[in-house]
């Protein structure tokens, strides 16, 4: 690329324009391209092969594993094999259809949720640090620690749990929450939200204080109240925003698995918990199936491209 | 701030200061104050203190707000007892490294494809920044699988920190944010530079560096809160209880250490990053918001 660009480089205004018919100050250009070109691609070497042998090969291997069966050190090609047994098994529907309600219930409540923070936030003129500090501090804990703390104290199904005692105090009935099969999911989206919801908040705010002020101005001058105005001033005005992070967030929640493995101890009461990543976990490092495993991401990774591929033409659409 | 007094948002400003506009702000500003702060801080102040109540205390009805009794000794078990100290050094010189290889590499990386601009670099470029379409846990098995038998050279990489620190170079969000503020640099800076004869690595050094410092630090910070964070690839290719990073170490004793001990190495595990983010949360902050997502 950069060889074809180069020759208009030199009529460039400010520099001297190449004499012309001297073909041994071309070949010492032609020298010095190739130079440059090294010199470019020696400050590249150590990056590119980080990705090539950690990212670019690990792509083709997880396909070209998924129709293969290693059994002793003998590799063989099985056709679709693994997926046959993969779909087969038992909690293999289950590890769907709870990612898919973890995904659901994580876009009504972790998605929602931090916008309308955003928008509460922006309109505040004190304690603003303050609290932006507190939204983003659970986002700076080890997943593993927070999730400790809700496994072991706030979902305690006893009353001396933090959620039961307020809910007591409040005359509310009690939870058993990990305990419970229908609490479990929810439970799992809470503590999820909490700990992750500060990073969008902090996108949202930033998004929103791009928003022109005349607009609103002319909204309310119109006569449209604060609901109305959010509904067509701020909702239009960050769209790119908004359908951004959903897309973020729907690939992020649908490899649910430090939730299910440290709050329900993998698969939960009567598989309520099991994910679609604990089963490739389980797969892959318990089952000594890394080919089933290979063949469950692949499935994952079409689902997920197929999300992409709606997402991108519904964002293609609006514009 | 100052600014923000008068940029018009949602509601109008005069509507805020007006008799009824302003006692419904102030209501609402304490009514957000607290509840943030009982929503945000309240479980991190249950974390720490629950840590200090005995067995018995944790499990009474209703629960204490305060420790009757603290007990400083759920602390001191998990330290001892969790060797602590050892999990903690082993995250530490994770993350010190993550650090290191992301800074040079990726800098390196970035440079050339904003600056050198090397043939098929534009290409590079591109599958690099596709790999921010895999979801990581699609990759996880075809890379362990790599990290135990490396092509060609067919070493295993198990429990050595380069399982951790290679891997993390092939971080596209870091190329494209380095990139990025690269392009930003003027190209007769660039130009002048070469005329006085500097080589690349000199005019990376002595222009583009200075000029990138709080960039270098965003990534720096991500680089060691991602290391700290990282959950199951340090558990998969850290097997060895000498090797284990402090989340995974602790997961590892969670099973027959008493509760309050295990959350009290959850707090002493947290309180690294705590502490950096209140140190650089204006860094945090703004390279969350402009490096994201303003492209």
């Amino acid at each position: 690329m950069a060889l074809t660009t180069a020759p208009g480089a030199t009529h460039r205004p400010g520099r001297p324009a190449p004499p012309p018919r001297q073909t041994a100050a071309r070949r010492a250009g032609l020298g010095r391209k190739v130079r440059d070109n090294l010199t470019g691609h020696t400050f590249l070497i150590g990056a590119v092969a980080c990705f090539a042998v950690f990212s670019w090969y690990p792509m083709v291997r997880g396909v070209v594993m998924s129709f293969q069966r290693t059994r002793r050190g003998e590799t063989t090609w099985v056709g679709w094999d693994n997926y046959t047994r993969i779909i087969a098994d038992p909690s293999f529907w289950t590890a769907w259809k709870n990612t898919f309600v973890f995904t659901g219930l994580a876009l009504v409540l972790g998605y929602a949720v931090p916008f309308f923070v955003a928008i509460l936030l922006n309109e505040l003129r004190h304690a603003k640090g303050y609290l932006r500090v507190l939204v983003y501090l659970p986002v700076m804990l080890p997943p593993a620690s927070a999730l400790f703390l809700f496994k072991f104290y706030a979902y305690d199904p006893s009353e001396a749990g933090l959620f039961n005692a307020v809910l007591t105090a409040l005359g509310l009935p009690t939870s058993e929450w990990m305990q419970s099969p229908t609490m479990t999911m929810p439970a799992m989206v809470l503590a999820s939200t909490w700990m992750n919801m500060g990073g969008a908040v902090l996108i949202y705010l930033a998004a929103l204080q791009n928003i022109p002020g005349e607009l609103y101005e002319a909204a309310e001058i119109d006569g449209a109240g604060v609901w109305r105005r959010i509904v067509h001033v701020t909702i239009p005005q960050t769209r790119l925003i908004l359908a951004l992070l959903a897309m973020l967030q729907i690939v992020a929640t649908m490899q649910l698995f430090i939730e299910p493995l440290i709050l329900a101890n993998g698969a939960g009461t009567q598989d309520s918990a099991t994910s679609v990543a604990y089963l490739i976990y389980q797969h892959g490092f318990f089952q000594n199936d890394l080919n089933g495993a290979a063949a469950l991401g692949v499935i994952m990774l079409v689902v997920l491209a197929g999300f992409s591929a709606v997402y991108v033409r519904l964002t293609a659409r609006q514009d | 701030m100052a600014a923000d007094l008068t940029t018009r948002t949602l509601v109008s400003p005069a509507q805020l200061r007006r008799g009824r506009g302003r006692v419904l702000y102030w209501t609402v500003l304490a009514v957000v104050v607290v509840a943030f702060t009982l929503v945000f801080l309240g479980p991190l102040y249950w974390m720490v203190t629950g840590a200090l109540k005995s067995g018995q205390e944790i499990a009474q009805t209703p629960p204490s707000l305060f420790p009757r009794d603290p007990r400083p000794q759920n602390y001191v078990d998990a330290w001892t007892n969790l060797d602590l100290a050892k999990l903690l050094f082993n995250t530490f010189y994770y993350a010190t490294g993550a650090v290191l290889f992301q800074l040079v590499f990726d800098t390196a990386a970035a440079y050339a494809l904003s600056k050198l601009r090397p043939v098929l670099g534009k290409l590079i470029l591109g599958m690099m920044l596709a790999t921010l379409m895999i979801p990581a846990m699609v990759l996880i098995v075809p890379q362990y699988v790599t990290v135990i038998d490396l092509p060609i050279v067919h070493l295993n990489l198990l429990d050595s920190p380069f399982a951790i620190w290679l891997p993390l170079v092939a971080n596209a969000f870091n190329i494209f944010l380095l990139k990025r503020f690269f392009d930003s640099i003027p190209e007769d800076l660039m130009a002048a530079a070469v005329m006085d004869g500097a080589t690349p690595l000199r005019t990376l050094w002595s222009i583009v560096l200075p000029m990138s410092r709080p960039i270098l630090g965003v990534v720096a910070i991500f680089a060691v809160t991602a290391v700290w964070k990282d959950f199951l690839w340090p558990k998969l290719v850290m097997p060895s209880p000498e090797t284990r990073t402090v989340s995974v170490g602790i997961y590892a004793f969670s099973g027959g250490t008493p509760m309050n001990v295990v959350i009290a190495a959850s707090v002493i595990a947290a309180i690294p990053t705590v502490v950096l983010f209140l140190i650089f949360q204006r860094n945090i902050m703004s390279g969350l918001t402009t490096g994201g997502l303003k492209g």
